[in-house]
């Protein structure tokens, strides 16, 4: 509870100034926040309310703001500034990756031990097992208002499991919410045809599926031999049942088209990451649901898989009812978030679509649905702002991770403050 | 004096072994020194004459009026008046136009702006798409290639070259890259489309040339005779200056035609002498300090650190030299020499006296550096740095001139300069901001309205329609 008390101090009375009345501290029962007459501001618009907070989860919120708080809340001014559920990134390499050029700190890359000799298929490889809580890119990345992340692996056609961190704690255990949540493929240009990278997939979700029916005969070695390693296709049998998603990087609109006339008639669910030209699709893309990862900054042919990329992909995506997400697929630049979710507003997608794309969409998509909103019984993941959380002069005033008030510092603002006059004193 | 002779000035008091006759006067807006050129100066007036003809065409008259007008020399007319004739700034000022001329347009509720320069890109030498044809940024075959021209490199298709404009861009330096001690000659090139390099040099603009310390030259070249450390890359740099220094002294005094042609050399002695400016990719304080001290041995003027990540930690030793800093405004941790990147590093030099640029290093960021000003601006006062728009402005306007020498002639809105400008649809620190309209010499160069066909021929005819 002092732990409670004292992150409280740091995280929100230093600049909102509000940690006011509290009272004394509780002694029993969960710790709790009442964050007063704060503008929720979400898909759905924005109002003012009052928001409880009690123990990790969001405990009511109130639209008659103003409230009297509890016996043992924690009162946090929230008049004038604004609140969101906290940003998702559902794709970086947060926890994997401490200097992207030094290989020692470098955990992305899951070529296995075990299996095919191409190293083009690592489905069975688990990223969360590598993931360093204690990297200093959680406190850098969460200072912008980015509280959870997927953390991706990368290499090969097939690139094994990603994992649905929240950016807390220093435990893996207490991080990381659900590994697997994702399996990971790559579409697009490389040194073999990209025809051959289809097949690698093709050939390994068909196997999956012919598995699940003869786990037992292979057990008893009476199946002709699969193609696909065996640990494999013991990873990818719920992706082929689509139990778990496959997120397939890929930018090229006739890629896009490729994925979908290959996986026609199964159970996948598909999202696209990238996705450049996905807009040219997009009609496709809504009919089967699948929904689509991009970066709203792309725009520029950076490859001839991307010549029809343009600024408004987000909103034309979401206009035709596909379900949009924004990513950095970055690790250190996972706190540019929400500058790309505002140049997707520039680029024509409304506010409340843009605000869903960074919260609610992700946590759906990924089967996390109490996290990316700010309601009853969802994770108190919580971001409170000066202002529009897109606009580059706001600045985050408070933050909440599992309902608790985390410090809003960062090896960063350690270097700042020691750098504040020099030489340093 | 001229802030460059002030430089050198100071170079000279701190007891470099110099070979200069005489200060570089290498800022146009400042040349009023109607000397004779010097016989190398004759050798480097003939390597930049040109082939195809620049473009003379300028635009005005013409009146942007009802607007808010950002200047980037400290003034701000809310709304005020910018008259454009002959290519150039006639006038500005608060209000409306005493004397407008030629069409008068309202940009109420618009913001008018410098163009944005960007004084380190690789558009151009490292051109989108991105492939093996395209990628002429790095001649990495020796640590020292001082003798490579990124204006033979450059090429003016570059899709990217565009959506520079459609940012606010209307002049950018590109460089060589990095991966060698010294990687060459940068150009200054004026964002009006043209079939070559040479149409596209910014008339006046002094070269660049490119230097880089730290981890690049020893990762590039450490398995290939070296340099393999940070020892190696300073004594490259150092044993180069040596090299120049001789060469000048062998040819003092020769005429123009007497002189052996040596490229390398030639590039050397305009840093040595200040003909060319100096801008170094450097992202650790150490490095930057080391590097200091071999150019001071030889007289050489840092104009600039590039990539300056750490420049925060020495922020009074650059800004008492006039060295200013150019660096993003929240990159870091890519590599080990960028792990102690704060996004407060351009409010902290600005604060201490520097000039603070933002550049962009990259074709995305090049087409959002507003943004990115607007971020460090932020940063900045979040951290209780006094900071006015107009100084975050200045970061990605006046300063990149400053440090590319063009200051007399662009990077900010007075009378007089070249009239490149942006009308912005909302406040330009805005993540909403659009530019509407970019003007180069008076030329409106883009219009977000307009359907227009692509700048580059490899766009023209793409399917890229449904």
């Amino acid at each position: 509870m002092n732990a409670l008390r004292l992150s409280s101090l740091l995280g929100v009375a230093l600049t909102a100034g509000a940690a006011q009345g509290a009272g004394p501290p509780s002694t029993a029962g969960p710790p709790c926040a009442l964050i007063r007459g704060v503008t929720l501001s979400d898909g759905a618009g924005d109002r003012v309310v009052d928001v409880v907070v009690r123990g990790d989860r969001v405990a009511a919120v109130r639209i008659l703001a103003g409230g009297e708080p509890e016996p043992g809340c924690d009162v946090i001014a929230g008049a004038g500034r604004v609140l969101t559920a906290g940003l998702v990134d559902p794709y970086t390499r947060l926890g994997l990756v401490e200097v992207d050029l030094e290989a020692p700190t470098v955990d992305t890359d899951l070529r296995a031990p075990f299996q095919d000799p191409s190293g083009q298929i690592r489905a069975s490889v688990r990223a969360d097992l590598a993931y360093n809580p204690r990297s200093s890119l959680i406190g850098v990345t969460r200072l912008e208002g980015v509280t959870s992340a997927i953390s991706v692996p990368s290499g090969g056609v097939i690139s094994g499991r990603s994992f649905w961190v929240d950016l807390v704690g220093a435990r893996q255990g207490t991080a990381i919410q659900r590994a697997p949540v994702a399996m990971h493929a790559s579409l697009g240009p490389r040194q073999e045809s990209r025809a051959s990278a289809f097949q690698t997939i093709d050939v390994a979700l068909r196997e999956a599926r012919d598995f699940a029916t003869r786990q037992r005969e292979w057990a008893k070695n009476q199946t002709p031999g699969f193609l696909t390693p065996r640990l494999d296709l013991a990873a990818l049998l719920p992706v082929a049942k689509g139990e778990l998603p496959l997120v397939v990087t890929v930018d090229r609109a006739s890629d896009i088209e490729g994925l979908l006339r290959m996986t026609a008639g199964t159970p996948l669910r598909l999202v696209i990451a990238g996705g450049a030209e996905a807009w040219l699709v997009r009609d496709a893309l809504a009919q089967r649901k699948v929904a689509v990862i991009l970066d709203p900054l792309t725009y520029g042919p950076g490859s001839f898989d991307q010549l029809a990329a343009r600024p408004d992909n987000a909103a034309l995506l979401h206009a035709a009812g596909v379900a949009v997400m924004f990513s950095t697929f970055s690790s250190h630049g996972a706190r540019k978030l929400r500058q790309l979710a505002g140049n997707a507003v520039r680029g024509g997608l409304s506010h409340a679509a843009a605000l869903d794309a960074v919260t609610r969409v992700p946590a759906e998509v990924f089967g996390l649905a109490d996290h990316g909103r700010v309601a009853p019984g969802a994770i108190a993941d919580l971001v409170l702002w000066s202002g529009d959380p897109f606009e580059l002069s706001t600045r985050v005033e408070g933050l909440w991770i599992h309902g608790r008030s985390v410090p809003l510092t960062s090896r960063q603002t350690a270097l700042r403050d020691r750098y504040r006059h020099v030489p340093p004193r | 004096m001229s802030r460059a002779a002030v430089q050198w000035a100071a170079v000279l008091a701190l007891g470099a072994a110099g070979c200069v006759t005489r200060p570089a006067t290498v800022d146009p807006g400042a040349t009023s020194d109607p000397a004779a050129p010097t016989p190398l100066e004759a050798l480097e007036a003939r390597a930049h004459a040109s082939v195809e003809a620049p473009d003379a065409r300028v635009g005005g008259p013409f009146t942007l009026e009802g607007g808010t007008v950002l200047t980037a020399t400290g003034e701000r007319y809310a709304p005020g008046y910018v008259v454009v004739e002959g290519g150039r700034i006639e006038a500005l000022g608060a209000g409306k136009a005493p004397a407008p001329k030629g069409t008068v347009l309202d940009v109420a509720g618009r913001f008018v702006t410098p163009g944005l320069i960007d004084v380190h890109s690789h558009l151009g030498v490292m051109a989108s798409p991105h492939l093996r044809g395209s990628d002429d940024v790095n001649e990495a075959t020796a640590p020292n290639t001082a003798q490579v021209w990124a204006e033979h490199g450059f090429w003016p298709q570059d899709p990217g070259l565009e959506r520079a404009a459609r940012g606010g861009v209307t002049t950018l330096q590109a460089l060589p890259g990095s991966a060698n001690l010294i990687g060459g000659r940068g150009v200054t090139v004026h964002l009006r489309p043209a079939r070559g390099a040479r149409a596209m040099r910014f008339p006046g603009a002094p070269d660049g040339v490119k230097m880089a310390c730290g981890e690049n030259p020893k990762r590039v070249y450490g398995g290939k005779g070296g340099p393999s450390t940070r020892m190696g890359n300073i004594a490259g740099h150092r044993a180069a200056f040596a090299d120049a220094q001789k060469w000048l002294r062998d040819n003092k005094g020769k005429a123009a035609a007497e002189v052996a042609r040596d490229l390398k050399m030639e590039t050397l002695a305009a840093a040595l002498e200040g003909r060319a400016l100096v801008h170094v990719h450097c992202y650790r304080a150490d490095d930057m300090l080391a590097f200091l001290a071999a150019a001071d041995e030889f007289g050489v003027a840092v104009k600039a650190f590039h990539h300056a990540l750490e420049a925060y930690k020495i922020r009074d030793i650059l800004a008492a030299r006039h060295i200013a800093v150019a660096t993003w405004a929240d990159w870091w941790g890519f590599k080990l020499e960028a792990y102690d990147g704060i996004p407060e590093t351009l409010a902290f030099v600005a604060e201490a006296g520097g000039d603070a640029i933002v550049h962009s290093d990259s074709g995305e960021g090049i087409q959002r550096l507003n943004q990115e000003a607007a971020k460090a601006l932020a940063s900045g006062r979040a951290a209780g740095v006094k900071l006015t728009d107009d100084d975050a402005l200045r970061w990605v306007t006046l300063n990149p001139a400053r440090a590319l020498g063009i200051d007399g002639e662009v990077g900010s809105l007075e009378v007089g300069k070249r009239a490149d400008l942006v009308v912005w649809d909302r406040d330009p620190f805005s993540v909403y901001a659009r530019a509407r309209w970019v003007y180069v010499d008076g030329l409106r160069v883009i219009d977000v309205d307009a359907s227009s066909a692509p700048w580059s021929d490899l766009e023209l005819g793409q399917e890229v329609g449904e």
